[in-house]
């Protein structure tokens, strides 16, 4: 019971009017700042991150807390409507929410995901107060193998988002795991591919090949059409609100995208990006319009951005319980602490409780105020659209190359920016999609290095893999779900050789 | 992580301009800026701006800015410092022993010994732990189990060619085993292999003392030496001199100047840090942030980065990474 209660003496704090009202403020510019193109939540909140030192701590945190979902929102808007995602956790909401807004269904796109959002992040605050301590236990026993075991179904599932031609999707996926090999090898400190530029010794970032394969590659080609045939922006056709088939459609990958998304996020190196893939694949095969994925599914844009949500709060279960940063903003919010002296880690429960529960109440509070915030402004984002295209792509450009020096104020960066930029034209011109480049940047070197500590681990003997039965499930998991579509084909066609 | 550090440093830019509008009176003139070869939140970050808070506060300085150039091991920093800050007495460079190493392990064409060292400012023990429940008890158990068998002891820690990497290594050595043949495990940081500790997959680890306190503090994880020459206030763990090993290595941070500075410009940068470093204000952060005072002035300092290097060089040479 001594959780509920601190809980509730959290709420206490939470819902003081004042504290209320940083709440309101946070989501507010956390909304504003999130929705530039090529800016993430991370970016965000490291912006906005000093506006919070003034305050309390009470205060601060809570702000903290609106800048954060309120950044996080924003960043999705601009993934659905601009085809523009500031991070690669919003990557997978892009494939689809844009082409729902590109068939004027915007307005739906953006209220599933705000809601979605919504349940994702109640279910997983809930799931973060009271299973924190226990399935922390269960994260620090995941080893190297079961990691690689993750990366497995992962790389099985990508095929996912590779649109049409697998050829395309593979010669995508290429691209990004080559790109994965840049830098200094994180087990041996080697160069690789690095090609004498000492910039490239730390690899290349994914929010610059995301930033340029999307946004800046989406200006360039949105450009050169608009010579021969200038695009019209985009009307908003029927409600902005959503149906109740939308609802139908939705419910569920909310759940399945939470149930995903906060497990995988409370492992010490889970992140946000592979529960938003697995939950693209399973809404996918799931959904009873398969043949809409592609074209503006919003089990595609639900499910995605539950697990998104949810794996976030997940973040927080290693931040809190051990003091370990798992993702960029969850380093940004240590910073947050350690700004009045608070160190996370296994004591803070104990010393700092009123704190903890006052962040997983502030945390409940900016949701709910995102939610009454955001859903009335869904009509103004839509409006977005109306921007002449010439502004509002020119205005993608800057605020791209901005937020990538922002990050790292370096010439080599905004190169990167700009090659990654063309690449992304060159791509778009072919038919080739962009998701699976990004995708192999993120799981490369996350496999390399999870492969390689095992065998290192097991003094090369690949048996370590099969050992543990945890990663062994996971490896037959990734391996059923290669091979059954080929068998189920092949039955397929067996029993209609048979008629 | 890398991305972690970029977003720190942004947050830093923004923050530290809100933060230094105040400028002190102050009977130096001196207008420098510090450069942090690493991203925010770093300890050569949080060393540079301490010092900056320091400088001005002490009145040593009229303003001081810092600016951070973030890039492997703190190598492309060196290099544009170097390149760009030559002879000019108002730049100065916060570095430490993995500038050190990274020189070396990343064939980089600039090192520590082309600039000019003006002191040593603090130095941080790491710390040698075990899981709780290993049979491992004191360090000469681990001796022992490293002799039996160099390559089933499993070694994690931070980044290739670091710190922990090198302590790890100096470690297998004194325990009669070859350090070529060491089993280490590299992670980003030290909260990677923390987890990696915690869920037993490694029979020893290595990180800064400050990052590991709270498991040792709660008993996840038992302590078994620092590497810190002397005994530490408040931490329980002694010494590997203490327990019989010759072995020290100190995680130091100095404050340098541009090659070429000299004389008068000189002599000036030297007593401005000195003054700040015995001031108030400097204890304080030292014990605000928990790091160990580990001052030299400047001439000691150089011999030092020199028997540094020599020794660094030494040790990656042994485990293979330099040659």
């Amino acid at each position: 019971m001594d959780i509920f209660s601190f809980l509730i003496d959290g709420f206490a704090l939470a819902i003081q009017p004042a504290n209320l009202v940083y709440a309101a403020i946070g989501v507010l510019i956390g909304t504003s700042v999130g929705v530039l193109p090529g800016i993430g939540p991370a970016l965000t909140v490291a912006l906005l991150l000093p506006v919070t030192f003034k305050l309390d701590p009470g205060g601060s945190i809570i702000m903290f807390a609106g800048i954060y979902y309120g950044g996080m929102y924003g960043g999705s808007t601009t993934a659905i409507l601009l085809n523009t995602p500031g991070e690669s956790a919003s990557v997978v909401t892009a494939l689809e929410g844009n082409k729902m807004a590109r068939a004027g269904r915007g307005g739906p796109a953006l209220a599933t995901a705000a809601i979605g959002s919504f349940v994702a992040a109640l279910i997983a605050t809930a799931g973060l107060a009271i299973l924190a301590p226990f399935l922390v236990k269960i994260a620090v026993k995941f080893g190297p193998w079961d990691y690689f075991g993750l990366m497995l179904i992962a790389f099985v599932t990508v095929s996912a988002t590779f649109g049409s031609s697998p050829l395309r999707g593979l010669t995508s996926l290429a691209f990004g795991l080559w790109l994965g090999l840049m830098g200094l090898d994180q087990l041996t400190g080697q160069a690789r591919l690095t090609f004498g530029v000492p910039e490239l010794l730390d690899g290349v970032e994914v929010t610059t090949l995301a930033v340029g394969l999307f946004a800046i590659g989406e200006a360039f080609f949105v450009a050169s059409r608009h010579l021969f045939k200038p695009e019209k922006p985009i009307p908003v056709k029927g409600s902005i609100w959503m149906t109740r088939e939308d609802w139908k459609r939705s419910w569920k990958p909310w759940f399945r995208g939470t149930v995903i998304g906060f497990p995988i996020g409370a492992l010490p190196a889970g992140g946000a990006e592979i529960p938003t893939f697995l939950s693209y694949t399973i809404e996918r095969k799931l959904s009873r319009k398969p043949e809409e994925f592609g074209r503006g599914a919003i089990e595609g844009v639900a499910g995605p951005e539950a697990a998104n949500n949810a794996s976030a709060a997940g973040t927080l279960v290693p931040l809190l319980t051990l003091g370990l940063p798992t993702s960029a903003t969850a380093a940004v919010m240590l910073a947050g602490f350690q700004q009045y002296n608070i160190q996370p880690g296994p004591l803070l429960f104990t010393q700092h409780a009123d704190l903890v529960w006052g962040l997983v109440a502030s945390l409940f509070i900016a949701n709910v105020m995102l939610l009454v915030l955001n859903l009335p402004l869904v009509g103004m984002w839509v409006k977005l659209l109306k921007i002449p295209l010439p502004w509002l792509y020119a205005g993608i450009l800057v605020f791209a190359s901005m937020g990538t020096i922002a990050a790292n104020p370096s010439v080599t960066e905004l190169l990167l920016l700009t090659g990654f930029g063309v690449v992304g034209f060159v791509m778009r011109r072919y038919d080739y999609p962009i998701a699976p480049a990004v995708v192999g940047l993120i799981l490369g070197p996350l496999a390399d290095s999870a492969l390689r500590r095992s065998l290192q681990m097991s003094l090369g003997d690949p048996m370590i893999l099969l050992q543990h039965p945890s990663s062994a499930i996971m490896i037959g998991i990734a391996l059923v779900a290669l091979v059954a579509p080929f068998v189920f084909r092949g039955l397929a066609k067996f029993r209609q050789d048979e008629d | 992580m890398r991305k972690i550090f970029r977003l720190g440093l942004l947050a830093t830019i923004v923050g530290g301009t809100l933060g230094s509008g105040t400028l002190q009176a102050s009977s130096q003139d001196l207008e420098l800026t510090i450069m942090a070869p690493a991203g925010a939140g770093g300890g050569w970050d949080s060393a540079s701006r301490s010092m900056q808070d320091a400088m001005m506060a002490s009145g040593n300085a009229k303003s001081v800015q810092v600016v951070n150039v973030p890039g492997a091991g703190g190598t492309v920093g060196l290099a544009q410092f170097v390149g760009s800050a030559d002879g000019n007495p108002n730049q100065l460079l916060v570095a430490g022993i993995t500038l050190v190493g990274a020189s070396i392990s990343n064939q980089s064409p600039v090192d520590l010994t082309q600039v000019t060292p003006i002191a040593r400012l603090t130095g941080d023990p790491l710390v040698i732990v075990v899981p709780k429940d290993s049979p491992i008890r004191s360090i000469d158990d681990l001796l022992a189990t490293i002799k039996k068998d160099v390559a089933t002891t499993i070694w994690v820690g931070g980044s290739a060619g670091g710190a922990d990497h090198i302590l790890a290594a100096l470690v297998t050595k004194a325990a009669g085993a070859d350090p070529s043949k060491i089993n280490y495990v590299a992670y980003s940081g030290g909260g990677e292999s923390l987890a990696a500790m915690l869920g037993g997959q490694a029979t020893a680890g290595v990180s800064g003392y400050g990052e590991w306190e709270g498991q040792i503090k709660s008993g996840d994880l038992r302590a078994l030496a620092i590497s810190y020459p002397e005994p530490i206030e408040g931490i329980e763990a002694r010494p590997l001199k203490a327990q019989g090993l010759d072995i020290e290595l100190v995680n130091w941070r100095g404050i340098f100047a541009a090659p070429g500075v000299e004389g008068d410009d000189l002599d000036k940068l030297k007593s401005a840090v000195e003054k700040t470093v015995k001031s108030a204000e400097w204890k304080a952060i030292l014990k605000a942030r928990g790091w160990t005072d580990y001052y030299a002035p400047s001439d000691e300092f150089k011999a030092f980065i020199g028997s540094e290097t020599e020794r660094v060089k030494t040790i990656l040479t042994s485990i293979g990474l330099a040659n």
